[in-house]
C-alpha cells in the first residue's frame, strides 16, 4: 500500500467532531505519503481540513470534541492511530515535529527558551545540564538567531516574531526528526522574513534529509517550496501531484480557480481576477454529491449527487472530478 | 502640475511632511522605565488625484496604517499638512481642556471620507442588524428619512454584490466575504469622495480576496472613486493601484506607477520585498534570485541614524549610515529616497 521510501504513510485518514450541527467530517478520507528529504504541500482555504489532518495524525486533537480518527498512518512499522498516548509521546517531538503558525501559543510565556530547549533534550534524548545547553545553544545559532549564548536565557516575549518562528524550529529540528510538520509557518510573518524562514526549513531539510509536511493556504509559498502538493476541499484532497505538474495542468477546477484568484506580482495593473464565486463550505452543511458543486463553473448533473472518484491521471498526478479540466 | 493649477486639477488630496507620534513606555524595571515618544510616520508626503488609487505598502510597523489614520485625522498629527480638496484638515481640531478634538468642519468633512477596516469580524456591532448598521451614517448626516433611507440601503446592498433581502440579517449570519461587503457598503453609504481601505483583504480566504479585488475595481470605475488602498501584499495593491508607494521604519522610500514600482524598482528595499513575494509559478520559483534580507526592521523607539534602511542594506555606503536620504525624482513620477540607487 505505502510506497517503499516513504517515512510517513497516510490513509483513509477521517477525523469527525461531534457539534450543535451534528456530526461535522472536517478530515474525510485523506491519503498522502511522505518521502525521506520531500516536501509535500497541502494547499487550501478555512475549512478544508489541511490543519486537522496534520493535528490528527500526530494524535494532537482534543477528543472530545473529535472522535478517535479512523484510517491508517503508518510511521516505522506501527500505525500510530493504534499506538498509546505514552508511544506517540516518545515519538512525537522526536522522530514527528511539528511547528505552528503562531509561536507564542506553543511556547510557554513562563519558562526562559533555555528551558524549553534543554527539556526536549531530557525527555528524548536523555541528555542534560551543560550538554544539552551547549546542544541548544548551537541549534540556535544554527537557525540564524545572533547571540545564542545570551538570548537562550531570555523569555518569549523578547523575540519578536521572526525570532520566536526560528525558536520553534530550533525546538523542532533539536532531536534531527525524520518528519517535520509545518503548519503555516510563515503566516504571520512579514514577506521579507518569510523569506528567511523558508530558505533556513529548506537549508536544514537538504542537510539532514527531513521529510517536511508543509500546510499552508499560500499558493506562492507551495509554488517555491515544495515537491509534491496536495490541494484540499472540504475534508478530502482534490488533486494531487507533483508541484510542477499540477500548477502547469490543474484539472481539478477548484485548483485551477484558486490559481486563477491569486494576483501576481506580474499580472498587470486593473485586470479582472477570475474568483471562484461562492464562499468556503461550511462543513457542518455540506451539500450533497461533490461540495465544490455549488461554487464550480463546470458542474454537472452526476456532481450533485456522487461524490467523485479519484482518477489517476498520470502516475503521479491524480484528481478527483466527474469534469476535468481540459489538459492545457 | 502647472502654476496656473483650477480646483479640477487640484489633488483631492495632498499630504505634506506628515508625522504622527505616540506616547510609550519603555524600560522594564521601575528605575528604568520612563515615557518616550515613537514617530511611527515620519515626514510622509503624497498626494492622491482625483479618482485615482494610490497603493501604501510595506512590511508590519512600516506606519502604513498609521499614515491612513492620520489622512482621515483618526490620529493627530504632530506636524505636516493633509489638505482635502484644498482644506487644511490638520488645522481643523480645537483644544478641549487639555486635549483636542475634532472641530465642526471637521466632523462635517467626515461625510467625505470614509475608511474600510481590516477585520470584517471585529468592525460591525454584532447586535446590529445590516440594516441598522447602514442606517446610522446616514441618519448621524440627516440623510434620507423612513422609506427613502430602506430603499438607499437596499441599493448599496445590491452595489456590493449582496442580496438586499438580507437586510434584517445580524452580522454573524454572514461569511468573512460577505461581512467585508457589508463594511464597504457602509463605506459607500454617505456617497464619500475619498475612501482609505487598510488591508481590506487581509483576513479573508484567497478564493474571497479575489472577489474583493474586483469589487473594489468595480467600485472604483461606476462610482470614480478616489482610494487609498493600504495593504502588505504588493501583488494584491499593484492590481488596484495606479501609483504605489513604499514605505519602511515610517517613511516612503520609493514612489512610481504601479507598473514602474515592480519593473524599475530603484530601492534596494523595493527591490528585496518584490523578490520576497512568492509567486504561484514552481518554473519562475526555481528561476528566481531571491534577495534574502539580513536582519530584521530595526525598532521605531530607537532607529538607526542616515538611512533607516542601512542595517540591512545590501548596498550600503558609508555616507548612508549618518546621511539621511531625501526623496529625489530619477524619472517622471518616480521618486527614491535612497543615496546609491
Amino acid at each position: 500500500m505505502s510506497e517503499p521510501e516513504a517515512v510517513v504513510s497516510v490513509s483513509d485518514l477521517r477525523t469527525y467532531f461531534h457539534s450543535d450541527d451534528g456530526i461535522v467530517k472536517a478530515v474525510d478520507g485523506v491519503s498522502f505519503s511522505v518521502r525521506r528529504g520531500e516536501t509535500l504541500g497541502i494547499v487550501g482555504e478555512s475549512g478544508s481540513g489541511k490543519s486537522v489532518a496534520c493535528l490528527s495524525l500526530l494524535g494532537l486533537v482534543a477528543r472530545p470534541p473529535a472522535f478517535h480518527p479512523s484510517g491508517e498512518v503508518w510511521y516505522g512499522g506501527r500505525d500510530l492511530l493504534r499506538c498509546s498516548e505514552r508511544e506517540l509521546e516518545a515519538i512525537r517531538g522526536d522522530r514527528l515535529a511539528m511547528i505552528f503558525q503562531d509561536p507564542l501559543t506553543s511556547l510557554n510565556p513562563y519558562l526562559r527558551i533555555s528551558r524549553q530547549l534543554t527539556e526536549v533534550l531530557e525527555v528524548h534524548k536523555g541528555t542534560s545540564g551543560a550538554e544539552a545547553r551547549r546542544a541548544a545553544i548551537a541549534m540556535l545559532e544554527r537557525v540564524g538567531i545572533p547571540d545564542a549564548d545570551r538570548r537562550i536565557d531570555q523569555y518569549p516575549h523578547q523575540f519578536s516574531g521572526g525570532m520566536r518562528q526560528r525558536v520553534m524550529i530550533a525546538m523542532a529540528l533539536l532531536c534531527q526528526p525524520e518528519v517535520l510538520f509545518a503548519d503555516e509557518p510563515t503566516t504571520a510573518l512579514d514577506v521579507t522574513i518569510q523569506a528567511q524562514i523558508l530558505e533556513l526549513i529548506a537549508d536544514l531539510q537538504r542537510s539532514a534529509g527531513t521529510a517536511v509536511v508543509l500546510v499552508t493556504h499560500d499558493l506562492g509559498v507551495v509554488a517555491g517550496s515544495t515537491d509534491r502538493v496536495a490541494v484540499m476541499y472540504a475534508g478530502r484532497i482534490v488533486e494531487t501531484g507533483p508541484t510542477a505538474e499540477v500548477f502547469a495542468c490543474p484539472r481539478h477546477p477548484y485548483t485551477r480557480g484558486l490559481l486563477a484568484s491569486t494576483p501576481r506580482i506580474d499580472t498587470p495593473p486593473g485586470s479582472h481576477l477570475e474568483a471562484i464565486p461562492g464562499m468556503p463550505p461550511d462543513l457542518g452543511h455540506l451539500p450533497a454529491g461533490c461540495p465544490f458543486h455549488v461554487r464550480c463553473s463546470r458542474s454537472i448533473d452526476r456532481c450533485r449527487s456522487e461524490y467523485p472518484p479519484f482518477t489517476r491521471l498520470s502516475a503521479t498526478h491524480a484528481a478527483a472530478c466527474w469534469n476535468m479540466e481540459e489538459p492545457s | 502640475m502647472s502654476s496656473d493649477e483650477t480646483a479640477s486639477e487640484r489633488p483631492l488630496l495632498d499630504v505634506h511632511d506628515l508625522e504622527i507620534r505616540f506616547p510609550v513606555t519603555v524600560g522594564e524595571g521601575w528605575l528604568t522605565r520612563h515615557r518616550q515618544e515613537v514617530r511611527a510616520v515620519d515626514g510622509v508626503s503624497f498626494s492622491v488625484r482625483r479618482g485615482e488609487t494610490l497603493g501604501l505598502v510595506g512590511e508590519s510597523g512600516c506606519g502604513k496604517s498609521t499614515t491612513g489614520r492620520g489622512v482621515l485625522q483618526l490620529l493627530r498629527p504632530a506636524r505636516g499638512e493633509v489638505m482635502f480638496d484644498g482644506l487644511p484638515l490638520h488645522d481643523l481640531w480645537v483644544r478641549r481642556g487639555r486635549s483636542w478634538a475634532w472641530g465642526p468642519e471637521l466632523r462635517a468633512l467626515r461625510r467625505r471620507m470614509q475608511m474600510i477596516f481590516q477585520d470584517p469580524f471585529a468592525s460591525l456591532n454584532p447586535r446590529m442588524t445590516v440594516e441598522a448598521i447602514l442606517a446610522e451614517p446616514l441618519r448621524n448626516f440627516g440623510l434620507a428619512d423612513g422609506s427613502d433611507r430602506r430603499a438607499r440601503i437596499q441599493s448599496l446592498l445590491e452595489t456590493v454584490g449582496l442580496d438586499p433581502r438580507m437586510i434584517r440579517r445580524y452580522p454573524h449570519e454572514f461569511s468573512g466575504g460577505q461581512r467585508q461587503r457589508i463594511g464597504i457598503a457602509r463605506a459607500l453609504a454617505l456617497g464619500p469622495d475619498l475612501i482609505v481601505a487598510d488591508e481590506p483583504i487581509s483576513a479573508l480566504d484567497v478564493s474571497i480576496q479575489a472577489q474583493i479585488l474586483n469589487l473594489l475595481q468595480q467600485l472604483r470605475r461606476d462610482l470614480g472613486l478616489t482610494m487609498l488602498f493600504i495593504a502588505h501584499d504588493l501583488a494584491a495593491v499593484r492590481l488596484v493601484s495606479d501609483r504605489i508607494a513604499v514605505m519602511y521604519l515610517g517613511r516612503i522610500v520609493e514612489l512610481a506607477d504601479a507598473v514602474t514600482i515592480v519593473a524599475a524598482a530603484r530601492h534596494p528595499y523595493t527591490q528585496a520585498l518584490i523578490s520576497a513575494v512568492p509567486a504561484p509559478d514552481p518554473v519562475a520559483e526555481q528561476t528566481r534570485q531571491r534577495i534574502v534580507l539580513e536582519g530584521e526592521v530595526p525598532s521605531p523607539l530607537n532607529p538607526p541614524a542616515g538611512c533607516p534602511f542601512h542595517t540591512r542594506c545590501p548596498l550600503r555606503e558609508e555616507r548612508c549610515r549618518h546621511e539621511v536620504p531625501v526623496l529625489r525624482e530619477v524619472a517622471r513620477g518616480h521618486t527614491v529616497a535612497c543615496h546609491v540607487a
